[in-house]
């Protein structure tokens, strides 16, 4: 089912975040929303998540008037800030993620086991398993979280800025991994900062400037030097990978 | 350690305080003397049957809120208190000494139930456009210190001396001399409080990741908080109700038990119940056989007991990678 934004506007406060933001999303795309810092991204994910109000929908229904629990089992969120409040095992944190499909009181069923195990060894992450959250590297931490929610098996991950603490080679793992969970029919919408991880690994851009859409389209036409001059207000040279993608290497400022 | 090995193991320590909290005491009980003509009976079955019923019971209901109120505050700080629900319950109890000058059990009681109920209503009124922990907080220490306050004000316009005893002696919390009546005031709102509280695990556990995730996992965040609110009212409302301020159990008790049931908030809740009764029989017990012919007080024993141990939880948290 798409995921569709239809005039959205939000207030924090008395600070207009959102500016009538209109957008489909479609499932089996990676879809990175980008924009400079303030611009919205962070608000814009959590009202797609049904955590703030908005007129956004699944298919036809709105989707912060879904069941709570039918809405965890469909859009499964990661959030920017990373919190683990309390020093639980890595396994106990990737249990969370099947909370959705679990009854209260009930305990962990085979689904639910092979659903974990799925999600560890996605992240890489298996050999993590018994450790507590509390030894674990910004690096691992960041690839259990995502664990977490991949466990739920969700129609639509919404994840706010994923490679954060990341290495290189764990980010290019991991856009690797959503590009493939976008191929298994996922929609998978992701905060990024990186321009050229946007152009490699998304298939759609929604490009954000102070609330306001500056682009929403194919990856290549999103990130022209035009619209990024617009968004970051940085200069930009293209060029080619060995795919024949084009990405956009930032140069300057003209701020 | 396997929480089923846990919980038999609190449980077996449970019935064995309690049987010893009905052979402790000024007069030494043994089984044998049970269920005789044994005149030492008439003690147990009058005197300390009720008390470490009541014990059993408040004990359970302290250790549980403080359970569940540090991991819905995410805040190893937490207890009882911080709701303010312990504050009305005691200022219901002094009004109704002072004001009504009611000596019977039930108007005290009723009175600070009543209290309890008003404050949480207004805790939750407080809280309610919120769904964060930080809103509830602030509320409750609002309405703890408002409580406290009045409380102080109704102390000082209380007409003569002996009255001011009374309520002296009552804030720092016993179990001396309570019945059957008490225990049939307070148990019934107790249970009904514990269940509400233990209904709250799974959100416990979904809040370990921040509010947001909690929402984003299918948490109803306002229904937790009012179960909260309610559960704790109720529960820690009655507790008060009957044996006046006792204090750090929540504290304690789930501080003890974490590092034998992991973090995670929900293994934690069944048993923080069981280690507070434990802790609360054993601390009621221990008071009867100090020397001379009056009992230390059962919240002074506890913050005896407390504030070292919480000197020592703050300078742990100093060291610790989660403060």
């Amino acid at each position: 089912m798409d995921l569709t934004v239809t005039g959205l506007s939000v207030r924090l406060g008395k600070r207009a975040v959102l500016h009538d933001i209109s957008a489909t999303l479609r499932p089996g795309r990676v879809t990175a929303i980008l924009g400079a810092n303030g611009s919205g991204k962070t608000t814009l994910v959590r009202a797609l998540a049904g955590l703030a109000p908005g007129e956004v929908r699944l298919g036809s229904a709105r989707v912060d008037t879904l069941d709570p629990r039918e809405r965890a089992r469909t859009i499964g969120y990661l959030p920017q800030d990373g919190a683990v409040h309390w020093d639980v095992t890595v396994e106990s944190l990737v249990e969370l993620g099947r909370m959705p499909h679990r009854a209260p009181f009930a305990g962990l069923s085979a689904e639910d086991h092979i659903a974990i195990s799925h999600a560890l060894a996605a992240t890489d992450t298996e050999e993590l398993a018994g450790r507590l959250v509390a030894e674990l590297s910004g690096g691992e931490r960041a690839r259990v979280l995502l664990a977490r929610v991949l466990a739920g098996r969700p129609a639509w991950l919404l994840a706010d800025e994923p490679l954060a603490s990341l290495d290189p080679a764990h980010q290019l793992g991991l856009l690797d991994r959503l590009r493939a969970l976008a191929g298994e029919g996922m929609g998978v919408v992701i905060v990024l900062h990186d321009l050229i991880q946007a152009a490699r690994a998304a298939d759609d851009v929604l490009l954000l400037r102070e609330g306001r859409v500056v682009a929403f389209a194919p990856v290549a036409e999103a990130l022209s030097p035009d619209n990024l001059r617009a968004a970051f207000g940085v200069e930009v040279m293209q060029v080619r990978d060995e795919a024949g993608r084009i990405l956009p290497v930032p140069i300057g400022t003209n701020r | 350690m396997k929480r089923s090995t846990l919980i038999l193991g609190l449980t077996a320590l449970v019935a064995l305080l309690f049987l010893g909290s009905l052979m402790a005491g000024k007069a030494w009980v043994p089984p044998s003397a049970w269920f005789t003509a044994d005149p030492r009976w008439w003690i147990v079955a009058e005197l300390r049957l009720p008390r470490a019923i009541l014990g059993l019971g408040v004990g359970a209901a302290l250790g549980l809120t403080g359970a569940v109120l540090q991991g819905f505050l995410r805040n190893p700080l937490a207890d009882p208190s911080v709701v303010g629900v312990s504050s009305c319950a005691a200022l219901g109890a002094v009004g109704a000494i002072v004001l009504l000058s009611a000596s019977t059990p039930l108007i005290i009681f009723g009175s600070a139930m009543l209290a309890a109920a008003g404050g949480m209503a207004l805790l939750a009124g407080l809280a309610w456009r919120s769904r964060s922990a930080v809103a509830f907080i602030l509320a409750g220490t609002v309405l703890a210190s408002l409580a406290g306050a009045l409380t102080a004000f109704v102390i000082s316009i209380a007409p003569n001396p002996y009255a001011t005893a009374e309520i002296i002696d009552w804030i720092m919390g016993s179990l001396t001399d309570r019945s059957f009546s008490e225990v049939q005031f307070a148990m019934p709102f107790i249970a009904m409080g514990c269940v509400a509280l233990l209904f709250t695990g799974r959100a416990l556990d979904a809040l370990t990741l921040g509010e947001d995730a909690a929402r984003s996992l299918g948490i109803r965040l306002r229904r937790t908080q009012m179960l909260i609110v309610v559960g704790a009212g109720l529960a820690v409302g009655a507790s008060v109700a009957v044996t006046g301020v006792v204090g750090f159990v929540g504290l304690i008790v789930p501080h003890l038990l974490r590092p034998l049931t992991g973090a995670r908030p929900s293994a934690l809740l069944l048993p923080s119940a069981l280690g507070g009764a434990a802790l609360v029989l054993a601390a009621d017990s221990l008071v009867r056989l100090g020397p001379g012919a009056t009992e230390i007080r059962l919240g002074v024993a506890m913050a005896l007991i407390g504030t070292p141990f919480f000197f020592a939880l703050l300078l742990r948290m100093r060291r610790s990678a989660w403060i």
